[in-house]
């Protein structure tokens, strides 16, 4: 019974403190799971697959440092596998405060590689418009947007640019998303271009580009951490993505753990107080509840 | 060493070469020796002039590799004469790419009324190869745009049936179910006056120009009504500038008709930053200290729903969620006390104020509802008996009028 | 006069736009967006308008010596700070988020770890979450319980691991089942991705319809002048 009240009235800080060490600790350890490849990953990868040697992926980073643990590792599986493929990259983001980020990951990877920034890839940056920019990168050209880069470098010093006008030359879009520009690629550089996109969304976007998917509107979806593991199992380059999925793994048992003994707790305290002589129940679940207790409003 | 010379059609050479490098030069292939680009060279439908489209059938030595075919380069003339200019370049699309047509496309920026002629260069290392010259074609604007007809026949029927509805509503009491959040507005708000505790209130992220924003406004105004009311202190942090003018705007004249303007502090409801993660710690430290009663989340939330919403519940508050978000409503339904699932968040200014034209609309909504539930039975019903009567010859008249139907809703 | 031209405003705009929408000729074919760039640009100089409530109530809780003023203090410092180093790393490096520029700094190293922990907020407060929701209450509840369990599973390397041995477990015990073949049984991955592909989708679809048309009435509303919350008195 001790057990029973003590579990009954948990502080939530003995939860966060599990969490902490229960996600810590395979970060340390740093072993690899197997992972098992999804398909719309699999769809992920094999697009970027068919890319010929001396294509262009164009990626757009439109997240920033808050989705960074999820997507960033998504964008380093994909820019090794461009690299490794020849394949050129042209770099831009919707969201400004991403740039920087796709920036590290251009050098990072460009440099496994031995690419060279202008011949191998360029990052033309941000630029603000949104929707009306990925109309008009269709329509009115590339230079209408862009003719320098992040750094104030003509973009046609760099000779691959040269070559590019307009989506008609870009093999691939890689949209990497924390918010709705997804759904603004899909809708207008996809819809109206013809342009093919592969998407790489957070975690808990990933279900709502499923519709994308079934439609052939994308070709590929790489859905958060697990995503990203996936996609280094098939690059055969374990690295944050897989080594993150060890806490994550441990973390989702820990909640299952807790949501059974939560259980039973419930169970074990109803049937105290149906038995007790008039005896009210304490307060449930973590540090007391609000008056009425979690209520979910019926939509029917 | 047999050599074809390439042209388009059977054999036929084409109008006299522009400026560019055009040479007839051999591309040694036995299969494209009958090649027809079959060129068409059109004004751009549903547009606002400006734009002609060319399409042309994809090349035999194109397999989407670079290494082996260069893509294609599209000339024009204002005479068939010439002389032709280059106006821009395709890459290979690869015909071995199932995801691709068996066309590419190329589209010309041009001058509405004039009259152009064109034609098509594939090259690659081993030579080229080119179209017949077709024109004249020119470009202009449309007036009406076809593929939206679908949209203004749906906005009609929507305008009518909100008139309709309206008309009707004036003419007696309209039944609306009870939506438990909107109800639970009064007690909560009462029981922060009890416990002697603000109220928090909170828009989100949303931006001004998002409808979602019109509907915690106005739920907003009902808060702030009652706050007068009961004297109780409302703090209303926001994330974007028009809001927080909005709402300063709304609580005004809320504490003015509740007849306690001397009750109203513009310095409650404040700006904090519009960065995401900035906007949820600030919000998060004012509910630590202040430690409201009632905390109300009504407007577009992203991921820092939850951390609000748990925030909230380890102070003991009693909350209120709204938003039109889906990723985040099951956040809030875990988290919260009540949560106004999407339109019901819209339902608000009606039921908050059942005016006859807000009742109306709100019927007109539900018709329209009902009309679009009973569609899509009748439809997967045609589609599924479509499937099944259908053979390998062809498909069945159900399957067809299906396609047909859905076709139409998806040209936009 | 304060509220008539306001209505009058969004009545001709609201329905200017939606004409325009059908209308692809010029001069309505554009409209839309160059409306679009002109509240673009109106929106940027309203972040004057917070900068503005921001500095004044933080000035105020210093001159008014109120409880935990001393954050104010603070606020007010980094920003201006950020702000000057913003407009120094403009001019001497083109862009502020040049890694080696000062704002550069800031980003890598203040912003970007700040947000990050933000982020990671989330995994704790979701397992309180679910410590204390997911309850067998009702039918609703127990189905959120089990679906939310059989997901979290399924989606990581351990719940395989965890269903691997119980596979065994059950071979060892009842010999007549092959435990290797059950473990390798999709008995976690078929089912999530079940109800991530139908009813989870056919539940979003429905709110989505739902959500679409309360925006569409809700914004014939604002156009046609019926709802004013966002107009004062």
């Amino acid at each position: 019974m001790k057990l029973l009240k003590w579990l009954a009235s948990l502080d939530r800080r003995v939860i966060y403190v599990l969490v902490l060490i229960v996600t810590i600790i395979p970060l340390i350890w740093k072993s690899s799971p197997p992972i098992e490849i999804s398909p719309e990953v699999q769809m992920a990868y094999n697009s970027l697959d068919k890319v010929p040697a001396g294509g262009i992926v164009m990626f757009s980073i439109d997240y920033d440092g808050a989705s960074e643990a999820e997507l960033q590792p998504m964008l380093m599986a994909m820019l090794r596998h461009c690299f490794a493929r020849n394949v050129r990259v042209i770099m831009t983001a919707q969201w400004p405060l991403g740039m920087p980020l796709g920036q590290m990951a251009l050098d990072s990877a460009a440099a496994e590689f031995d690419k060279v920034y202008g011949a191998d890839y360029i990052n033309v940056g941000y630029r603000p418009g949104g929707n009306a920019l990925m109309v008009g990168l269709g329509k009115s050209g590339f230079r209408q947007y862009f003719l320098r880069d992040f750094r104030g470098m003509p973009i046609d010093s760099a000779p691959f640019m040269r070559t590019v006008h307009n989506y008609g030359q870009i093999d691939r879009l890689v949209g990497l998303e924390a918010g709705a520009s997804g759904d603004l690629w899909v809708q207008y550089a996809g819809a109206q271009f013809g342009l093919r996109i592969i998407l790489g969304v957070a975690g808990v976007m990933a279900t709502s580009m499923y519709p994308y998917l079934d439609a052939k509107q994308i070709e590929g979806l790489v859905g958060g951490l697990r995503g990203a593991a996936e996609y280094e199992t098939l690059i055969s380059h374990p690295h944050r993505g897989i080594w993150g999925m060890n806490s994550q793994s441990y973390v989702h048992v820990l909640i299952v753990v807790l949501v059974i003994l939560g259980n039973l707790t419930f169970y074990f305290e109803r049937r105290a107080k149906k038995k007790g002589p008039g005896g009210r129940g304490q307060g449930i679940g973590v540090g007391g509840q609000a008056p009425g207790g979690p209520q979910t409003q019926n939509p029917a | 060493m047999t050599v074809l010379v390439l042209a388009a059609g059977a054999g036929v050479i084409p109008a006299a070469p522009g400026p560019d490098t055009l040479r007839e030069i051999p591309v040694v292939s036995s299969d494209a020796s009958a090649f027809k680009f079959n060129l068409k060279a059109d004004d751009v439908s549903n547009d606002g002039g400006g734009y002609l489209g060319l399409e042309w059938a994809v090349f035999p030595l194109d397999f989407g590799n670079l290494e082996t075919f260069s893509g294609y380069r599209a000339f024009r003339a204002d005479k068939r004469a010439g002389p032709y200019d280059s106006i821009g370049y395709t890459r290979p699309s690869g015909p071995q790419d199932s995801a691709l047509s068996l066309t590419a496309t190329y589209t010309d920026s041009t001058q509405d009324g004039k009259l152009f002629f064109y034609y098509v260069k594939a090259f690659g290392p081993g030579g080229e190869a080119l179209s017949d010259t077709v024109g004249p074609a020119k470009s202009s604007a449309q007036w009406f745009h076809t593929g939206r007809l679908n949209f203004l026949l749906v906005a009609v029927l929507f305008g009518v049936l909100l008139i309709f509805y309206i008309e009707r509503a004036k003419k007696g009491r309209m039944f609306v179910r009870r939506i438990a959040g909107l109800d639970a507005i009064e007690d909560a708000v009462g029981r922060a006056t009890e416990m002697g505790r603000p109220i928090l209130f909170s828009f989100g992220l949303s931006v001004l120009n998002d409808v979602t924003t019109m509907a915690a406004l106005s739920i907003f105004g009902r808060v702030a009504r009652k706050s007068a009311e009961y004297a109780t202190p409302l703090l209303c942090p926001n994330s974007d500038p028009l809001v927080m003018t909005a709402a300063r705007e709304t609580a005004k004249q809320a504490y003015t008709e509740a007849g306690r303007p001397d009750l109203y502090n513009e310095s409650n409801i404040s700006f904090l930053t519009a960065d995401q993660f900035g906007y949820a710690a600030g919000v998060d430290g004012m509910v630590m200290r202040d430690k409201p009663g009632a905390v109300f989340w009504q407007g577009y939330f992203y991921a820092e729903a939850l951390i609000l919403a748990e925030t909230g519940h380890s102070v003991g508050a009693i909350q209120i969620a709204g938003t039109t978000s889906i990723e985040q409503l099951p956040f809030f339904v875990v988290a919260c006390d009540y949560t106004l699932i999407g339109e019901e968040m819209f339902a608000a200014s009606s039921y908050l104020n059942p005016e006859p034209q807000m009742m109306g609309s709100l019927k007109g909504e539900d018709f329209l509802k009902a009309v679009i539930m009973i569609l899509l039975i009748v439809l997967a019903l045609l589609g599924t008996v479509g499937v099944i009567l259908s053979t390998a010859k062809g498909q069945s008249a159900p399957a067809q009028v299906f396609d047909k139907i859905v076709n139409w809703f998806q040209e936009v | 006069m304060k509220r008539e031209v306001p209505l009058i405003i969004t009545i001709v705009t609201g329905v200017v736009i939606v004409v325009t929408f059908v209308i692809p000729h010029s001069p309505f074919g554009t409209l839309q967006d160059r409306l679009m760039n002109w509240f673009i640009i109106v929106s940027g100089f309203t972040t004057l308008l917070g900068l503005d409530s921001l500095i004044q109530y933080h000035l105020r809780k210093i001159r008014d010596r109120r409880k935990e003023s001393g954050y104010s203090v603070v606020l007010l410092l980094s920003f201006f700070i950020t702000f000057a180093l913003g407009i120094y790393s403009w001019i001497r490096f083109k862009s502020p988020l040049v890694p080696i520029s000062p704002t550069g700094w800031i980003y890598s190293y203040m912003l970007l770890p700040l947000q990050g922990t933000m982020f990671a907020l989330l995994a704790f407060f979701i397992t309180s979450a679910a410590y204390r929701a997911f309850r067998i209450k009702s039918l609703e509840s127990t189905l959120l319980l089990l679906t939310a369990c059989l997901v979290m599973l399924a989606r990581v390397p351990a719940g395989n691991w965890l269903w691997a041995q119980f596979a065994h477990l059950v071979g060892a015990v009842f010999h007549s089942v092959d435990g290797n073949a059950l473990a390798q049984a999709p008995v976690l991955s078929e089912p999530t991705n079940w109800i991530l592909s139908v009813p989870q989708m056919a539940a979003k679809r429905g709110i989505t319809f739902g959500i679409s048309l309360g925006y569409i009435a809700m914004s014939i509303r604002i156009i046609l002048g019926i709802e004013r919350t966002y107009l004062s008195s």
